[in-house]
């Protein structure tokens, strides 16, 4: 079981965490603006890599607060974790693979 | 049963004290100290049982968890099965009987306690052997917090079994001193008995304490059987120790035949001697140990086979002095004996070929193929495993964050080494924890290590019995041998994880402790491939078995989920309630009369609601309390309706959609105050629409100034449903006009009673006149009865959620995750009403406009009457139509649709269903069939409003 370090209350376990999916993809401007498609992929599509990934997460037994975190999803290690209003991780951080990710 | 295996002195165990135990119908006696294994080695007993599928005999291989073969099932004090004969701590009264492979699960609740502590340490250390006891006081003089474990009844691990000596003087004193010094330290923790069995991320361990079983009946009642210890640790140092392996041979499974340390621990711990005469079969010079032991001990050690091809002179020498003869460049082939071993065959061996044999007679063989580090934590822990082609056994092979084996378990060989390495593992651990070592940091003086002859890496003896290795067995307890090995590789396995499925090696109790390794061996060899290649299979969690009751621990029972009752509960039990989950709530279903069953008692409670007064307690309904300044903003994004223009006091009905536009929420909102309004939810859905809510206003409209709340349990809520509610309502809060004009419908109001704030509201989930009165939980039960009072005249009728069920279904009112299944938009429940033209936007409305939302096909709510007017339809049932000639169509039959909810009406005065139908409301007036029990039902599609579909009847 892993500790997930809350920007808010520290380090956790991780029963105590809600999972909620990619990070950064914002409800559209102007959804009535979008095709069925371009809806769609907003509704329904999520990347999926191996590596570094950007997620949503929330201390839902907690503060209750949603949170940021690059987490490697080879290794379930946390990067890091940062602030809803911090800025997107840059490609090349996410490119960045600890070695285990390879395995 | 006298104990003429028992030495005259010597061992751990407690002499002056005799325990007495039944084995397999015989009475035995041993002491406290003792193991099952170790008693009836005593008494000269090695069989335990036969094997699980070829009924083979066998018996005691190993002294410890490690053992393949002595499974045991327990009889008292409690049943339980699967059991170690070796790890067994024998107690007065034990009854236990051998087990061929299977076990029989106690009938009868297990009464024990179990119990889980959480425990927060800077430095955890598992194994209190050498390197361990020397890591734990590295670190406990640091003024670390420490915990040391280990799975023994006492510390010590390989001195308990052997005659080293420290500080030139015998080595378990200084463990006693060790352990003394270990208590005095107020932050370490010393747990016996506890097996830490699990390795996870960041430094979380599990270890299970078994603290009563060895007290027998003495020990006290209110403490916990076993402990469940969940440690979270800043380091962990893993020093497990290592399991000795065997050499696979042909009959190498006969009672009798046990490993070579195992041997030296019975001798030495337990004062037990395995047998009168014995061969010692080994590859390496750890053996020796074990022969010249036994033979200081009174033993005969007919032989010591030594299958390198020089043995070990030094060992040689010191065995010839002994005069225990030496046959170097040898092999056991195979053995003789059926319930015990008799001979060993024992042949020459040069470069992989096997000469011509003879036969020495022996009632017990000792092996030893070399040693295995435990390295299963550090496994459990990913970290990856580097074969030592020299040890011919898997080391650690990386290093890890937070975790760090030593001693044995990382392939340290000696007493000096363990030491050292311990210390030396504990200090880096400090040092990245940035805590000091001490000054005063001695460990004692060990013997300069003497440097062994090479082991010789050898996984099996050619078979030379003519059975083809079908006799050889890798894993005893799965009775599966190196044939089984060479089956798998034939038809074409290459990696080892398929290999031990298939030959199901690795996969009992023990978890291949004994034989793992060995399949690697063989397989590589069969497939001739390096070792490294084929590796290991992958270690899981536990070490060793854990009954579920101990990870139960005390979640189990009334304790397994918390049960949510409301303040009217007591109330509710005396009235004779029939109770339903719903979620974690109890909710009285309904109240039956005498005599009444569950359908003349929701007969009865319908029509008390529709013709004069009901009341239901509906305290569990979701209430968040949303706040601020764009409450209405965030609400009107979040409804699929309009609740910005919502007036103070009034009260709107809504629901809520998915992004997808699927329906996943609906009830009522007060509007409380400008910026304030009270949110009902399902009971179901409280939770998740809370959540739902924070997301969006934390996630991607943090710029609104609001905020939620849940209120669910600060409120309790009693509607007052039917043409009578008025009356009763009226009369309990004289201070409210409950005139129509004056309270209208979706209204509310506030009042008091007797001083306490009482809400009311307008709001009927029945389609009668109806009043919800919402008031403080401690109020609760006055309210109540000042309700069921000014009722009685009138004959107010409690009601549950069945009566509930049917009063709003028949008013076609959905129950969300009932009627719907997260595939359902408003527009399919018939609630385009409720969604809003005006709004620019809110969550859901971009997927309505979705080519697939407007497909006239899709399945939509609609009311069913059966045509017999007495079939009540299984809520699930499929619905399918006949073709224009009458017929069902040819299999498979296109399935409509679903009955979603179906109850007898007491208004209607027969059964009705709603379903889920494709093109539904363009079918109303339809017959389709419902299959019920092998019959085609038909039924008329209606409507989804069965009762007062104009409505007349909400305001009285």
């Amino acid at each position: 079981m892993q500790l997930i370090a809350c920007p808010w209350c520290g380090p956790r376990e991780e029963v105590e965490f809600h999972y909620g999916g990619q990070a950064h993809v914002p409800y559209p401007d102007d959804p009535g603006g979008l095709s069925d498609e371009e809806w769609a992929h907003y509704v329904f599509y999520r990347d999926n890599p191996r590596g570094r990934f950007a997620e949503r997460w929330n201390h839902s037994a907690g503060c209750r607060r949603w949170f940021n975190a690059v987490r490697d999803t080879a290794t379930y290690r946390f990067e890091r974790v940062y602030r809803l209003d911090d800025p997107k991780p840059l490609a090349t951080e996410l490119a960045t693979s600890r070695r285990n990710t390879a395995r | 049963m006298t104990s003429p295996f028992r030495t005259p002195q010597g061992g751990r165990v407690d002499r002056a004290t005799t325990v007495e135990f039944t084995f397999d119908g015989q009475a035995f006696t041993g002491h406290p100290g003792d193991t099952l294994a170790s008693a009836l080695l005593a008494a000269g007993r090695h069989q335990i049982a036969t094997s699980i599928s070829l009924g083979r005999p066998r018996g005691i291989a190993a002294a410890w968890a490690e053992d393949p073969g002595g499974l045991v099932q327990v009889e008292e004090p409690f049943p339980e099965p699967m059991l170690l004969a070796t790890t067994v701590e024998l107690a007065d009264g034990l009854v236990a009987h051998g087990l061929p492979g299977q076990g029989r699960l106690a009938e009868i609740p297990d009464s024990a306690r179990y119990d889980a502590v959480h425990h927060h340490v800077d430095v955890l250390v598992v194994g209190a052997g050498p390197a361990g006891l020397a890591a734990a006081l590295t670190a406990a003089r640091a003024g670390a917090r420490v915990a040391l474990v280990d799975e023994q009844s006492e510390a010590g691990g390989s001195l308990l079994a052997g005659t080293e000596r420290l500080d030139d003087a015998p080595a378990l004193q200084w463990v006693a001193a060790a352990v003394a010094e270990l208590a005095d330290h107020p932050e370490v923790l010393h747990l016996q008995r506890a097996t830490a069995f699990g390795s996870y991320d960041d430094g979380f361990v599990l270890a299970l304490e078994r603290r009563t079983d060895h007290l027998g009946a003495a020990a006290p009642r209110h403490l916990s059987r076993q402990r469940v210890w969940r440690f979270r640790a800043r380091s962990v140092v893993v020093a497990t120790g290592a399991h000795e392996r065997p050499v696979v041979f042909a009959d190498n499974d006969r009672p009798g035949i046990m490993l070579a340390g195992a041997a030296r621990t019975f001798l030495h711990r337990y004062g037990v001697l395995p047998g009168r005469e014995a061969v010692v079969f080994t590859t390496n010079d750890s053996a020796y140990d074990s022969a010249l032991d036994l033979h200081r001990a009174g033993v005969r050690v007919q032989a010591v086979v030594d299958a390198r091809p020089e043995g070990s002179p030094r060992r040689r020498e010191e065995c010839e002095r002994a005069g225990i003869r030496v046959l170097a460049g040898a092999v056991v082939t195979g053995t003789r004996g059926v319930e015990r071993v008799t001979h060993a065959l024992v042949a020459p061996f040069a470069d992989g070929e096997v000469g011509a044999g003879s036969a020495i007679a022996c009632d017990v063989l000792l092996v030893s193929g070399g040693w295995n580090p435990a390295v299963h934590l550090f496994s459990q822990a990913r970290g990856r495993l580097r074969y030592d082609a020299a040890l011919g056994a898997f080391v650690p092979g990386e290093e890890l964050d937070g975790l760090s084996v030593t001693g044995s378990a990382a392939g340290v060989p000696d007493l000096a080494g363990c030491l050292a390495d311990g210390q030396r593992v504990a200090r880096a651990a400090l040092s990245a924890l940035a805590i000091a070592p001490a000054a005063d940091d001695r460990l004692p003086a060990a013997p300069e290590p003497v440097v062994p002859s090479a082991p010789l890496v050898l996984w099996r003896v050619p078979d030379t019995s003519g059975a083809e290795g079908s006799t050889s067995f890798v894993d005893l307890q799965r009775d599966a041998t190196v044939a089984d090995i060479a089956r798998a590789v034939g038809a074409g396995l290459r990696s080892i994880e398929h290999v031990k499925r298939y030959t199901t090696i690795g996969t009992a109790h023990d978890q291949g402790k004994t034989s793992g390794v060995l399949t690697s061996g063989i397989t590589a060899e069969l497939l001739g491939v390096p070792v490294q290649d084929t590796g290991t299979t992958t270690f899981r969690p536990p070490y060793t078995p854990v009954a579920f009751a101990a990870l139960a621990g005390r979640d189990r029972g009334r304790l397994f989920d918390p049960e949510r009752v409301t303040a009217l509960h007591d109330w509710h039990v005396t009235a004779g309630a029939v109770f339903e989950d719903v979620g974690q709530w109890k909710r009285p279903r309904y109240y039956p009369r005498p005599g009444e069953d569950m359908e003349a008692a929701v007969l009865r409670e319908c029509a008390a609601a529709r013709t004069g007064v009901g009341i239901l307690d509906g305290s569990t309904l979701g209430k968040i309390d949303v706040q601020g300044p764009d409450a209405a903003v965030l609400l009107d994004r979040l409804y699929t309706n309009l609740m910005s223009s919502l007036k103070v006091g009034s009260v709107r009905y809504g629901v809520m959609c998915g992004v997808d536009g699927m329906v996943i929420d609906d009830g009522t909102v007060l509007r409380l105050a400008e910026d304030r309004f009270l949110v009902l939810t399902t009971t179901g859905g409280a939770a998740k629409i809370l959540d739902w809510m924070e997301e969006w206003a934390q996630t991607e409209w943090p710029d609104l100034r609001v905020h939620c709340t849940s209120v669910t349990e600060q409120w309790v809520t009693f509607p007052v449903v039917g043409p009578r509610s008025r009356d009763v309502v009226g009369a309990v809060f004289p201070q409210v006009d409950v005139a129509n004009e004056a309270f209208p419908f979706m209204t509310w109001r506030d009042t008091t009673l007797d001083g306490v704030p009482v809400r009311l509201a307008r709001i009927s989930f029945s389609g009668e006149l109806a009043f919800e009165v919402y008031v403080n939980p401690w109020y609760a039960v006055a309210v109540w009865q000042r309700l069921l009072e000014a009722g009685r005249p009138y004959g107010i009728t409690p009601y549950g959620t069945e009566t509930m069920h049917v009063l709003r279904a028949e008013k076609g009112y959905p129950i969300i995750g009932q009627d719907t299944d997260g595939t359902v938009t408003p527009q399919d429940l018939g609630m385009g009403w409720a969604v809003s033209k005006k709004k620019p936007d809110f969550v859901g409305k971009r997927s309505f406009a979705r080519v697939e939302n407007q497909n006239p096909l899709r399945k939509q709510l609609v009311g069913l009457l059966p045509v017999d007017r007495r079939t009540v339809l299984p809520e699930g049932s499929q619905i399918v139509e006949f073709r224009a000639d009458g017929q069902l169509p040819p299999p498979p039959v296109p399935m409509l649709g679903h009955v979603t909810s179906s109850y007898r009406s007491a208004a209607l005065a027969r059964p009705f269903a709603l379903a889920l139908v494709k093109g539904g409301r363009s079918r109303i007036g339809d017959t389709v069939h419902v299959p019920v029990n092998g019959t085609l039902v038909p039924v008329e599609v209606t409507g989804s409003v069965l009762v007062d579909p104009e409505g007349a009847r909400r305001d009285g």
